[in-house]
């Protein structure tokens, strides 16, 4: 089955650079459109380029003094005192030449993918370069500068009049997309990630549900640091085919980060390729069974750009195209061209070896305690139903 | 921090000559679990609780129960002396009042006049900003030894990296008088290279931990 779908990209995209040694690092983007031209997957084709967010569309959801500072640290006119207020120039989002239309483009890139799908040009649609799920109103954090999917579900409500489900799986708390709509009733957000207790922003307790009519329109599953495969697979499918039960959404929006692997080096999840692979099979089914096949997906965060990264963001593409996931041994081109370039060995296969299978000394206390967790959302999920 | 910083100035009170059914019905309307019951000069002298109220309230599973006694007036059931504080009062000392003595609030008073009720939720609003996860930000916890000058050297390890301070807390090490550890809330994404500074310093973390090294 091969279905009409969309790969937004441009060399853009790779602009979103904040420095040298900043752990986000947009060359994802073109070593996973490589790996899968390599396999493929991927041919000129199926790409559109992304356009650049116009002032307009930012200020559905950032405020216009914001993106007149971000304009002005792009051009080094904002001065460190003044950047603070707004987060930028903090080692997160440290400022960099040209930073607002770098941003533009990845905020421009959703909006490209956003169209594709909602005009009936594609049924879906994939924007690795966005995902900057803790931009502000008013404020750059976590190494994003606009939000794009705040901004996408903003002009999906203004243009296209539709009820959104945003499922987020990046390790960390998607708190950006979850305050903004978070007294709004026809976009609900659900956020599967590290507990943040340790891990930033702090924020996706599980009695974060929302507020005004927009309650019982917000999902967190704060799992345990070192969760495995099994017990997030177990926790992230239930409470999701739960929710999309629940909302009934027009069309799915799903933020792909891909920084909860055990190789990823700026968290404590414990998972492996095989959630990346179930992840975009379960979007893609329950896209087709409530949304008449409407889902577009971003990438996200995600800080082991050569290990991980690329076979992770693959695997949704593939699953777009084909309906079904990638597995056996990677290109041996892609490998090759690569392998010189990555300061660790590439993996040669679409699934994990044993090095990804650590020995978790608490593991059967810490899948307790994520049960508990899914016990309570389903509780919340039920108690919504009947209300 | 004192007690005035913290305390509800609105306080819902009742005369001890108020009904029972009149408490019940406040107690509901505001969704309080504490009415502080005050003279005419505003003098506290008596509090009662959801419970007491409850306690004293006819089962609603029997149907011939007597409505009565919901006409009684409040100062039949309500418990005296009561534990009061100072709006200049500690809120680190009034914690000791929840803990020892299981009240779930207590009323604040100057000059003999009720100003104020501290809650057990207001001393935890205190301690959730204490611990700083209102804040967006990665937390680190460093095993120390307990000597001068270890909090600014582990602190200048952080601003080192220019990355602010959101929460700094001591607590004890398990039973060990030789050490401490310190727990900072940082406000980073990214908190790695702050971690391996501090290990090149010769710190142990607790967080991260050594069951699973962070891959730096």
């Amino acid at each position: 089955m091969n279905e009409h779908v969309k790969f937004v990209f441009s060399d853009d995209f790779l602009t979103y650079h904040f420095h040298e040694n900043h752990p986000f690092n947009q060359k994802r983007v073109l070593l996973t459109k490589q790996l899968l031209e390599a396999a493929g997957l991927l041919d000129e084709s199926d790409i559109i380029p992304p356009r650049k967010a116009t002032d307009e569309e930012l200020s559905l959801f950032h405020d216009l003094d914001y993106i007149e500072a971000v304009k002005r640290a792009g051009k080094g006119k904002l001065s460190k005192e003044e950047g603070i207020v707004y987060g930028l120039g903090s080692e997160d989002t440290p400022m960099f030449p040209d930073m607002h239309e770098a941003s533009s483009y990845l905020v421009g890139g959703t909006l490209t993918a956003v169209d594709a799908v909602l005009t009936g040009e594609a049924s879906h649609a994939l924007n690795l370069g966005g995902g900057l799920h803790h931009g502000f109103e008013r404020q750059a954090a976590g190494f994003c500068i606009y939000n794009d999917g705040a901004v996408a579900i903003k002009y999906i409500r203004k243009k296209y009049d539709l009820r959104v489900l945003y499922v987020d799986t990046d390790a960390h708390h998607g708190d950006g997309v979850q305050w903004a709509f978070y007294d709004d009733p026809n976009v609900c957000t659900f956020s599967i990630h590290e507990t943040g207790r340790y891990l930033f922003p702090g924020t996706g307790d599980i009695r974060e549900r929302g507020v005004k009519e927009g309650h019982g329109y917000s999902f967190n599953l704060p799992i345990d640091a070192y969760t495995q495969d099994e017990s997030f697979l177990r926790l992230y499918e239930t409470a999701m085919r739960e929710i999309v039960e629940y909302f009934k959404p027009d069309v799915i929006l799903t933020q792909n980060g891909a920084d909860a692997h055990t190789f990823d080096p700026l968290t404590h999840l414990c998972v492996t390729m095989k959630i990346y692979e179930q992840i975009p099979l379960i979007a893609h089914e329950l896209a087709h069974e409530y949304c008449d096949g409407k889902w577009i997906a971003t990438g996200g965060g995600g800080y082991d750009i050569w290990r991980v990264v690329p076979r992770a963001w693959a695997q949704i593409w593939s699953v777009m195209k084909q309906n079904k996931i990638m597995e056996g041994d990677l290109p041996q081109s892609w490998l090759d061209e690569w392998q010189k370039e990555s300061p660790v060995p590439l993996p040669t296969t679409w699934h994990d070896g044993e090095e990804a299978f650590p020995d978790i000394p608490r593991k059967n206390e810490i899948e307790e305690k994520n049960d508990k967790l899914l016990e309570t959302m389903l509780k919340f999920i039920h108690m919504s139903k009947s209300g | 921090m004192l007690v005035e910083q913290i305390m509800n100035r609105d306080v819902i009170t009742l005369p001890p000559t108020a009904s029972i059914e009149e408490a019940l019905h406040l107690l509901k309307k505001h969704k309080i679990r504490h009415i502080p019951i005050v003279d005419e000069e505003k003098r506290v002298i008596g509090i009662v609780s959801d419970r007491d109220v409850r306690d004293a309230s006819p089962s609603t599973i029997l149907k011939e129960a007597d409505r009565a006694v919901l006409k009684h007036e409040i100062h039949s059931i309500m418990s005296q002396p009561v534990v009061t504080v100072h709006p200049l009062d500690f809120v680190e000392e009034i914690a000791r009042i929840f803990y020892e003595k299981e009240f779930a609030a207590v009323p604040v008073v100057q000059n003999e006049e009720l100003v104020g009720i501290v809650t057990e939720k207001h001393m935890l609003k205190t301690f959730i900003q204490l611990t700083g996860t209102h804040v967006k930000s990665s937390q680190i916890e460093v095993k120390v030894p307990h000597r001068p000058g270890v909090l600014p050297h582990v602190a200048t390890i952080i601003s080192d990296h220019n990355v602010n301070i959101v929460s700094v807390l001591i607590y004890p090490y398990q039973d060990d008088p030789l050490y401490k550890v310190l727990v900072f809330r940082i406000e980073t994404m990214n908190p790695t290279p702050i971690v391996r500074s501090i290990r090149e310093a010769g710190y142990q973390l607790l967080w991260p931990n050594n069951i699973m090294e962070p891959r730096l």
